[in-house]
Order: structure tokens, then sequence, then C-alpha cells
């Protein structure tokens, strides 16, 4: 594992963030040291405004001295610097089907998981129903473009998509939680369930899932203020 | 000398920049393929079949299956043609890259089109998030990663930023006159102008960017006909 070795790798984030997650299990799974940075989201540091002046927010990556912001950026990132194990399949059709999904969970499963959590009774029903049918989407296209076996999306062993779902299996617990609705059902979704459940168990990123209890305890309700998932 | 394609076919939407962006990198990489216009009112079963998700344009189709999103079309032409490469060698280069793409899809693009959706009386706000956006591309290439760079963000030749931004800022002169505001400043935005007459000036780009006549009188449509439903609104 000669390119594990570290390269001067740190990283800004914030505790009980998805997106700070993300990167850090990717981090893991690839067996790179890094230091951690926590950043107060109220208060933010002086270092990372300067290293994230676009948006100012968690988490940025830090390798060298060079900073890179967007957890989905830095995931990639992260797979094209250390490329074992990969994290992306190696033919470009399956690569672009992975970032199609990637994205798909940036621009509609994570925007609901939001509103999910601000909304009551009938249509926070429906919000649920809509955050279900994203999943299912993902479930049908996945099995048909991407999977051929193993608990993982990736197969065997967990690759991008897995980071990015398995990640935000304890929000997805926590909102049901907090919403009293059920947002998985694994006759429904079986790969998705079977690749969060496998995920959260890896040796790797099981100290970073944070239990959904534990969440509920730092967040309370978040339904009367800003949702704990969003990067601020 | 063209490498062989093997069956490229692009859905595609004449005013559609995301469209221009693909055609654009296809023509840099000397890539042959079968170009079909959607009337994105009226959207072919084609389109529905192989972009269920979004129905949206663009879609490539490379040997009957299908690439979605423009980005991510531009990232497989260069993986699967790697002659001509649009990204960046350097890991942290295209990192870059793919971080101001990104923020030309997530923020730059939705507000200029927020001028253009803007009320004849509201576009004060959204001028000024454009600005602010267009703001931080220019201290970008006056003083970050791409300052001192040659003339594209891509180096010599253009490439993968380039495209993104490039294919969409044609808007920027074409809003302004139909809306008759003032988005790019020389004097403001004195980096991000040059780089985008360098930008259309070249060949590959002059022949895939509608002549402004077209596109002047395609906005001007749309706007007339915001304008209506709102009236009909009120």
């Amino acid at each position: 594992m000669a390119d594990q070795k570290s390269k001067g790798v740190k990283l800004y984030g914030t505790s009980f963030n998805g997106h700070t997650t993300m990167v850090e299990c990717a981090l893991r799974l690839k067996g790179v040291a890094y230091e951690y940075v926590e950043e107060d989201r109220k208060n933010k540091s002086e270092a990372l405004l300067k290293l994230n002046p676009v948006h100012k927010q968690v988490p940025v990556l830090v390798v060298d001295g060079k900073p890179i912001a967007e957890s989905q950026i830095i995931l990639q990132h992260i797979d094209d610097v250390w490329k074992d194990p990969p994290h992306l399949p190696e033919d470009p059709y399956k690569r672009a089907k992975v970032r199609f999904w990637a994205d798909f969970v940036s621009k509609k499963v994570v925007p609901i998981m939001h509103t999910i959590v601000t909304l009551k009774g009938d249509e926070q029903k429906t919000a649920a129903d809509e955050f279900g049918g994203y999943l299912q989407t993902m479930e049908d296209g996945i099995r048909e473009e991407l999977w051929t076996g193993g608990p993982f999306i990736n197969g065997d062993n967990p690759g991008l998509l897995d980071v990015v779902m398995g990640s935000s299996y304890t929000w997805i617990k926590f909102i049901e939680a907090v919403a009293g609705v059920k947002l998985t059902k694994r006759e429904k979704t079986p790969l998705l369930c079977s690749s969060m459940e496998a995920f959260v168990e890896l040796d790797a990123v099981k100290e970073l899932m944070t239990p959904p209890e534990v969440l509920l305890q730092s967040r309370g309700n978040p339904g009367a203020k800003t949702t704990a998932t969003s990067d601020d | 000398m063209a490498p062989p394609s093997d069956d490229l076919k692009l859905l595609g939407s004449w005013a559609s920049s995301y469209t221009h962006r693909v055609q654009l990198a296809l023509k840099l990489k000397g890539l042959a393929f079968e170009y079909a216009e959607e009337d994105l009112a009226d959207k072919s079963p084609s389109l529905l079949l192989y972009n269920p998700v979004y129905e949206k344009v663009p879609v490539l189709l490379h040997r009957g299956r299908p690439v979605l999103e423009s980005v991510i079309i531009l990232h497989y032409l260069d993986e699967t043609w790697p002659e001509v490469p649009l990204m960046p060698a350097d890991p942290y280069d295209r990192a870059l890259a793919r971080f101001w793409c990104h923020f030309v899809d997530d923020k730059l693009g939705p507000a200029v089109g927020a001028v253009f959706a803007s009320p004849s009386d509201g576009q004060a706000a959204a001028v000024e998030q454009v600005h602010e956006n267009l703001r931080l591309v220019e201290r970008e290439l006056r003083e970050g990663a791409f300052a001192g760079r040659r003339r594209f963000f891509g180096g010599d030749k253009i490439g993968v930023l380039d495209i993104v931004l490039g294919c969409g800022s044609y808007w920027l002169a074409v809003f302004e006159e139909v809306m008759e505001v003032k988005l790019v400043d020389p004097e403001a935005f004195p980096l991000f102008h040059s780089w985008l007459r360098d930008f259309e000036e070249q060949e590959e780009v002059k022949a895939i960017i509608p002549a402004i006549d077209r596109l002047l009188e395609y906005a001007r449509g749309v706007r007339q006909m915001m304008l209506g439903l709102s009236t009909r609104q009120q």
C-alpha cells in the first residue's frame, strides 16, 4: 500500500454532519492517515473560511496544503489519488452510472430528507413517500445498470455509492424516529438496505456511525430549526 | 484524423447550453456522431426511454447505451477517448475543475436564469446575485488556483471547465439585451470578460454556438411568454 502514506491530509468537518461522515468513511476505507479538525458550525474558523471562500462550509479536505470542498467532489478526488481499493468501477460506462446515481442522491434524496423533518401530518407523509419513490428509482436503476452481486452496490466491497448511502443510514433512522415514518422497506429496496446495513458494520467505519439515539440527543427534533444533515 | 467513434448519437436541443457542451466536446475530440433534435414541448419516446428519471437533454447514446447529465457525459467521453483530453492531467486540477463545473451548475447558472425570470421591477436582487457569483470566478482567475495560467482554464487549449462555463455564458449577452441589464461589465470583471472573448473566438466554439440573432429571438419569445403568464395571474 505504498501510495497510502500520509501526504499531509487534513479534514475539516463537523460532528453529526452527513457530508463530513461520507468523506471520513472514504478516507478510512482507503487506509489514508489524516488529521481531523472539528469546526464549530456557529463559529467558523478563519482557516476554514480561507480554505473554502466560495461556500464557507465543511467538509474541506486539504492534501499537501491544497484544499478541496464539496463532499461528492472530495469523494471522487480521494478515489483519484488513492487508487486502492477502488471505489469506482473501471469501465467508463459503469463509472458514468455511479456518478449519475451519486448526483441523484445530491439532487433528490438529500433535499427530501431535509424537507421531511420540517413538515407535519399528511404533508410529511407525502414527503416520506417521495423519499421512498427516489430510493425505489435508485434500487431499480442500480440493479439494472451496475450491480452484479454481493452485499454492496459495488459488489463484495464498498464503493462510492455505498459510502454515500451508508453514511446516510443513521440519518434515515434518525428521521424515522423523529417523524414517526418508515422510510426504507427491505422488500422494496433490498439492495440499498443490504448495502447500508453491511456498511455500518464495517470495521473501518463502525466508530463513525453515530447511533440515531445519540443524534436524537444532540439534535432533538429538528423540525423547529435547521435540519441536521445540512452543510452550514 | 477522426478516431472511429462506433455508433454515437446525441439527443439534444438547439438552444440548450448543456447540449452545446457535449457537441463542443465531441467536436474537439473529432468524434463523428448522429444528432437528433428534441422538441422539449413534445418529448420523443426515445428521450423518455433513455432518460426516464429526468426526461432531459442531452442524452448521449454510445452503442445504444445512454449516458446522462452533461458533465458526466464529458467525463465519459474523456475516459473512453483519452486523445485530446478535456480533463486536466493532475488529480488536484481535476478536482478544481469539477468544483467549478459544479459551481456553474449549482450557483452561477441558476442565478443567471433567475435574472431572466425576474419581474420587470424586481431585477436588482437577481442581478446582484449574478455579480456575486461572477466576483468569485473573477477572484479565482485573479488570485486563485487558476491565476497566471494561460488563456483558458484548461491551459493553452479549451478544457472541461472552459466548455462548461463557456457554453451558457453567451446567455449573459443575450439576457443583457433582452432584459436591459448589465451583467458583465468588462471593468468589473476584466479577466472573465477576456476569457469569454477568447473562448467565443475558438473555431470549434463558433461552429457550435447558435447565431446570437436566433438566441435573442428565442429569449425574447420565452420572456414574452413568462410576462404574459404573470400578468394573467395577477
